[in-house]
């Protein structure tokens, strides 16, 4: 067994040995604050849900998907992502302090946040394991090519990566560059090739004809 | 405060592993643990700057070994124990047993859901100019307060440009102490990786933190 995969096995040997104790725990926080009136369970049904359905990449890739269409939104978009998002009906409801940064031959953005765990949740919905997690928010601000390698991506050694940790309330999406050989492309078939870590700066968009 | 939280530029950590296909919850405690976070914060419990701190506040051993929910949960209790919202014993027993205390928004029911889902606005109004513009060069603080700041220790003491201005807004250092919003400019302030890991750092990188005017000086 590797180093790497003990690893893995104490991971999981621990979330199962902590997970009945943690169910009770979490129950008994529920009960109490239902009990004193200060939260109705329906409501936290309500959140989860939204959560899981309403809310996710495919929220940002509308967005990256306009500004690849249309070179007067993309604008607008890279001037004042909040103003810009906010004119899109379907997905307005982004809130302040949206940033979005372009992925540009010359120059490459990335997202982290290695203090806790911000993340433009109204564009990406929650984030992953991965991006809360250690081994991603000590790299990526001291080694940033490493962690990109970790995602099977490399980019030219002359590409400037900008890496743009999250320690406000300000939120970044990264406006990755279109894949050549989508020209006249519909914004909805571009949307399809958006991936949620092109976005966040660890991917690149699907390239046309690839497998989704 | 120098916590385990604070993790830019740690080494030994391993390779960043992701999860085809991860669901957005990987067991359904986690969501209301999730859900139960945002709607006391919304109901006036606590602000999200406290809400962090109290997460960065778990012993450094149990911050590493908890998984993302757990340490929400964790925090979570210590958070609403301290601020007299629901008592150790109760968390014990898994049951009330003394009043509840008055919620600043009140209870947290169906209609308010709608209201958490946009995102909160922090811009203020400025109690004074700002003091750096985009192009000036600045040195963030050599500064390790014990209590919640935003400036991440691997930026301290070194020299970036402004390359915005983010407005004025609440300044988390003051908000998690409960000491008030006390807004302040915010800049985003960026870095050549050199003048942050030495001269052996990838020469391509840059990385920029959002930086409250006081982690600013003029260097």
């Amino acid at each position: 067994m590797t180093e790497h995969d003990h690893q893995h096995d104490y991971h999981h040997h621990n979330d199962h040995s902590e997970l009945s104790e943690t169910e009770l725990r979490v129950r008994a926080l529920e009960t109490i604050l239902t009990e004193k009136g200060y939260v109705d369970p329906a409501a936290l049904d309500v959140i989860i849900q939204a959560y899981e359905t309403r809310i996710g990449p495919h929220n940002g890739a509308r967005v990256v998907a306009k500004a690849w269409s249309d070179p007067v939104f993309k604008q607008a978009l890279l001037e004042d992502a909040t103003k810009a998002v906010g004119t899109l009906g379907h997905v307005s409801r982004v809130g302040d302090h949206l940033v979005a940064v372009e992925n540009t031959p010359q120059r490459h953005n990335m997202v982290v946040c290695t203090l806790c765990s911000c993340y433009p949740w109204e564009m990406l919905g929650l984030p992953p394991v991965w991006y809360k997690a250690a081994p991603y928010r000590s790299r990526a601000v001291k080694d940033p090519r490493g962690v990109l390698a970790d995602f099977g991506i490399s980019l030219p050694k002359e590409t400037e990566i900008r890496v743009w940790d999250s320690t406000a309330e300000t939120r970044f999406l990264v406006l990755p560059m279109r894949p050549s050989g989508t020209e006249g492309w519909s914004e909805e078939q571009l949307t399809e090739l958006v991936t949620r870590d092109s976005m966040i700066g660890t991917g690149f968009p699907k390239m046309p004809g690839s497998p989704s | 405060m120098n916590g385990v939280h604070d993790m830019g530029g740690m080494d030994g950590f391993g390779k960043v592993e992701a999860e085809p296909n991860e669901p957005t919850f990987h067991e359904k405690w986690e969501g209301r643990v999730l859900a139960m976070v945002r709607a006391m914060g919304a109901a006036g419990a606590f602000n999200i700057d406290t809400s962090r701190f109290y997460r960065e506040t778990l012993p450094p051993h149990v911050y590493l070994a908890s998984s993302y929910y757990r340490k929400w949960l964790l925090g979570l209790e210590d958070n609403l124990v301290d601020k007299g919202f629901v008592s150790a014993s109760e968390l014990s027993t898994g049951h009330a047993k003394e009043p509840a205390k008055p919620l600043k928004h009140g209870k947290f029911g169906l209609k308010d859901v709608e209201r958490i889902m946009v995102r909160g606005r922090f811009e203020r109004a400025p109690q004074a100019s700002a003091r750096f513009k985009p192009g000036d060069r600045v040195r963030t603080k050599n500064m390790h307060p014990a209590t919640h700041t935003r400036l991440p220790r691997y930026t301290r003491g070194h020299v970036g440009v402004v390359e915005r201005i983010l407005g004025c807004q609440v300044f988390p250092d003051s908000a998690a102490m409960e000491l008030g919003e006390n807004p302040q400019w915010l800049y985003n302030v960026v870095f050549d990786g050199a003048e942050l890991w030495g001269p052996d750092a990838d020469p391509t990188v840059k990385v920029s933190i959002d930086a409250f005017e006081p982690y600013l000086e003029i260097p």
